[in-house]
């Protein structure tokens, strides 16, 4: 790193990260307890959110001089935003370390991994909703054709990282055909639905499990168009430009006016269509199209709540429990959204399940976007011990709210070998089986 | 730092525990306190006495600095390496060693965190009452070198009156064990009320061994609300004169409390201009009749509205929201600046009326909650350090009110230390006589002056400017 580059580092700070934000945060320190990164490095400060705003602040004020160290303290922050409800100061940590991510990438060019998984994700899967469906397309036929088994004897999959082939055996089974929809009961409330660009191609049959608990509980259901990827991905990862043009994208597909509200059943795209609004803080306009579309946001939990289903899940035959069912939070709809009860109401409410909190489910599961590509070594011991908590409250069914967190589990799931025992499910088709029985996707 | 005496330092915690990069030694540079930030040439991490004594014999051999840090939630800037050196963590020293059921002791190795020892305690039905705010964050080694309070101070005491024995590694490297497991011990001077409180300038606790008492039976919290403050304080007062002891006797003025609704959404009510926190603890029986004497005093002394707790939950979440009260504030400006001025609780009214005039006369915005019960207050400037003008203000209001509280009688720090910040109106509490004590007692203790050097004791004292008072 030379001493120009490190300058103009600097330079990009004071740019890009917003100097009254950094000074809010008072360093207390309450927001260590609350840090996954922080717990999980043995209580090393650097990799806690109070170390890291302090890194900023240092940087930004040039204090210190830019080098990889600072780098792989940003580098390491998951996103998950436990830092922001523990904090008493209001500290809008998200925002900073997208700020931050912001200024590094508008000066330095990520690393060539780095590169490649961002290319691949970004470029291709995310930003268009057509190559996520090819790309899924070519995963079906993968799964389909038999030549998975042929390509896993093979070892094909050698030839990426490991996590990736853990991923690779954690894909869910393609989706099958559309079944015929049930006449629809009397319409009261109108849904827009935020398909989300990971749902609806991997988890396809979660989006269709979704339109049909929705429609059983009353609603009638569109799927605008046009609309794009929620562009989280790419904030989070400071391509802010990307993010703000799908962003925009989205304000134009929804037809506010018609609708009660637009849903979405994945955590992670949740929280950041809720906070469009920060996107657009210099275009009136679209700042004033971002505050009605924030308006209308909701979790598939959150509004499946509202409509009655806990009372829907009571009138169901009562059956013997089977098994335990425990609920691993989404980092985002907990810490953004604030949404903890409504997933665990209705699991507690279902029949033939006994369900059991899990130790630290609100912790992060080290999934947290691309991050478990990025940062194998620290997202593979945040999942460790959280594969240890599973196995405590001896969970048969893993529930959670989010793609990423899904397949993180899934992810666990087979790497503790207890696909026998133990399954993951999007909280959608779990709550589908119990009410319209078993064909909720596995 | 001498990269010899360096990597002569990380070999003895190896590698995998020393810390030496720039983002490190950043991380490590600050504590709670606001515009005190300096770096550390190295933080390590040793994992038992030995290692420490080890570290501790090389730093002595080539005078380097030595600040041992907890979770670093000072308040005084007391643990700021601003002598450069070594920041000693005690991550890898965290165990609780032993509880000892008949002798109703805890010992525990330096990094156990409060609210570990809390909770631990608590299964076995017993009690460790000092809690500082910061105790889910903060060591019980800080709270040992600091001698912190807590909310509880008033009925129970603080972190010293619970301390029954401590191992020591000394500025020679020689181990010193004081007190023990008794409830009696007169041998000699009492050491380990020397070490509590000391700050890191006279050696490293290692090890410390914590008296415990039977968890008390029953609690109950009540919340009252008034339209001034004097109102409050002197129901305070009125309290403590009808000779009630309650557990916890906690204030808040308007502005924490609007602060702290916000973090917390629990609907305090952000009209009002004083909020009390009032606790008792113990006999049901006893608890009962004082809590309803409170109430009657309440009543009488003019509050608007009174709340009584109806699950433990709603008790833990008022809890809560004075635990958090500091940091809430630090929403309010880009600055916060907070104080421990502590007078006798007879004068507590004379206190807050005084603080209140100090934020008009210096135009500044000033914040106060705290411990009324035990006259420990918490004025609170609300500040931005990048305002040269504002910041030489609130140095004047700051020189103020510790002078206004040294004339109640009352003292510049009550339960948060000297550290560097409050090193320079030392003298103003305990005069030359006492500097010169202390003064002594370090020299002799720690001739190099290795162990946290800068705080407690100020390069240059504060002239003292006697502001009259009306």
């Amino acid at each position: 790193m030379s001493r120009a580059q490190a300058e103009l580092i600097r330079h990009s700070f004071v740019t890009h990260v917003d100097e009254n934000r950094l000074m809010d945060c008072m360093r207390c320190g309450f927001c260590l307890p609350a840090c996954p990164t922080y717990i999980h490095s043995d209580y090393d400060e650097t990799q806690s959110p109070r170390g890291r705003i302090a890194l900023m602040k240092a940087v930004r004020d040039g204090n210190v001089e830019w080098d990889g160290s600072i780098e792989e303290a940003f580098d390491l922050c998951l996103g998950c935003r436990a830092c922001e409800p523990a904090c008493p100061a209001g500290v809008q940590y998200g925002t900073l370390i997208e700020e931050t991510r912001e200024a590094v990438l508008s000066v330095k060019s990520p690393s060539w991994k780095e590169k490649a998984i961002r290319k691949g994700a970004f470029d291709h899967l995310f930003a268009d909703q057509r190559k996520m469906k090819t790309a899924v397309k070519l995963v079906t036929f993968y799964q389909k054709s038999g030549l998975q088994k042929v390509v896993r004897k093979v070892g094909f999959m050698e030839l990426f990282p490991p996590f990736m082939k853990e991923m690779e055996r954690s894909l869910p089974d393609p989706p099958r055909k559309r079944r015929e929809q049930a006449a629809p009961a009397e319409k009261k409330t109108k849904v827009a639905f935020f398909a989300g660009c990971l749902m609806d191609t991997m988890f396809k049959e979660t989006n269709r499990n979704t339109i049909d608990l929705l429609e059983r509980l009353g609603c009638e259901v569109v799927i605008p168009k046009n609309q794009q990827c929620c562009g989280a991905l790419q904030g989070h990862s400071g391509e802010m430009d990307r993010a703000r043009r799908n962003a925009k994208a989205n304000l134009e597909a929804f037809d506010f006016n018609d609708i009660d509200y637009i849903v979405n059943n994945a955590g992670g795209c949740g929280a950041f269509l809720s906070e469009y609004d920060r996107l657009f803080g210099n275009e009136p306009e679209l700042l004033a199209l971002a505050n009605r579309f924030v308006e209308k946001q909701i979790d598939i939990s959150s509004l499946l709540v509202k409509l009655g289903i806990v009372d829907e899940l009571m009138k169901q035959p009562a059956t013997e429990a089977t098994g335990i069912v425990t609920y691993q939070d989404s980092c985002h709809l907990r810490n953004v959204n604030g949404v903890k009860d409504e997933p665990r109401e209705m699991l507690k409410a279902a029949k033939g399940s006994l369900f059991v909190e899990m130790p630290g489910a609100h912790l992060c599961c080290g999934s947290a976007g691309v991050y478990n590509l990025l940062q194998p070594e620290m997202a593979s011991r945040i999942l460790g011990s959280k594969m240890e908590e599973v196995k405590r409250v001896q969970a048969t069914t893993i529930i959670t709210t989010n793609p990423g967190c899904l397949l993180q589990m899934k992810v666990g799931v087979e790497r503790e070998g207890l696909s026998g025992t133990a399954r993951a499910m999007h909280v959608v088709d779990f709550i589908h089986e119990k009410i319209m029985g078993s064909n909720g996707g596995k | 730092m001498d990269v010899q005496v360096k990597e002569c330092l990380i070999a003895i915690t190896g590698s995998a525990h020393a810390r030496a990069s720039t983002a490190q030694r950043l991380a490590y540079s600050y504590d709670a306190t606001a515009n005190f930030q300096a770096l550390p040439d190295l933080v390590l991490s040793p994992a038992s006495i030995e290692e420490i004594q080890e570290i501790v014999k090389v730093c002595t051999e080539y005078g380097v600095p030595i600040v041992s840090r907890g979770s670093g939630t000072n308040l005084a800037a007391g643990t700021t390496p601003t002598s450069g050196g070594v920041v000693i963590l005690f991550n890898r020293m965290n165990r609780i060693l032993e509880l000892d059921e008949e002798n109703l002791t805890l010992t525990v190795q330096p990094g156990v965190i409060t609210q570990a020892i809390n909770e631990r305690v608590a299964e076995k039905g017993l009690f460790y009452p000092p809690d500082p705010s910061s105790m889910s964050i903060s060591t019980i080694g800080g709270n040992v070198s600091e001698n912190s309070g807590g909310l509880r101070g008033l009925k129970y005491g603080v972190t010293r009156d619970y301390v029954k024995a401590l191992k020591i590694v000394l500025p020679s490297g020689e181990l010193l064990t004081t007190g023990g497991k008794l409830a009696k011990d007169v041998a000699g001077y009492d050491l380990t009320s020397l070490f509590v409180g000391s700050e890191g300038t006279l050696g490293i606790i290692v090890e410390i061994t914590l008296g415990l008492i039977p968890a008390p039976e029953t609690k109950k919290t009540l919340v009252v609300y008034y339209d001034t403050l004097e109102k409050a304080a002197q129901t305070v007062s009125s309290i403590i004169a009808a000779k009630i002891v309650p557990a916890t006797l906690e204030f808040m003025d308007q502005g924490t409390i609007e602060a702290v609704e916000e973090f917390m959404k629990i609907g305090l009510p952000t009209n009002c201009e004083a909020m009390l926190l009032i606790e008792q603890d113990g006999d049901p029986m006893i608890v009962e009749r004082d809590m309803e004497l409170v109430h009657k005093l309440c009543m009488e002394h003019g509050a608007t509205s009174m709340q009584l707790a109806q699950t433990a939950e709603e008790a833990a979440q008022l809890s809560i929201a004075r635990r958090v009260a500091l940091s809430a504030l630090a929403r309010k400006r880009p600055t916060t600046i907070l104080e421990d001025a502590t007078v006798p609780r007879s004068e507590i009214a004379k206190m807050v009326k005084a603080v209140q005039e100090i934020a008009v006369k210096y135009d500044l915005l000033i914040c106060t909650f705290g411990h009324a019960g035990d006259g420990n207050l918490h004025p609170t400037i609300l500040t931005d350090v990048r305002d040269d003008a504002e910041m030489a203000r609130v140095e004047m209001a700051f020189a103020e009110i510790f002078d206004h509280a040294i004339k109640l009688g009352g003292t510049i720090t009550g339960e948060h230390g000297v550290g560097e910040m409050k090193a320079p109106y030392l003298e103003w509490k305990i005069g030359k006589a006492g500097i010169d004590t202390m003064k002594s007692i370090k020299q002799a203790i720690d001739p190099l002056n290795i162990m946290n050097p800068g705080k407690i004791f100020a390069k240059s004292a504060k002239k003292r400017v006697v502001v009259q008072h009306e």
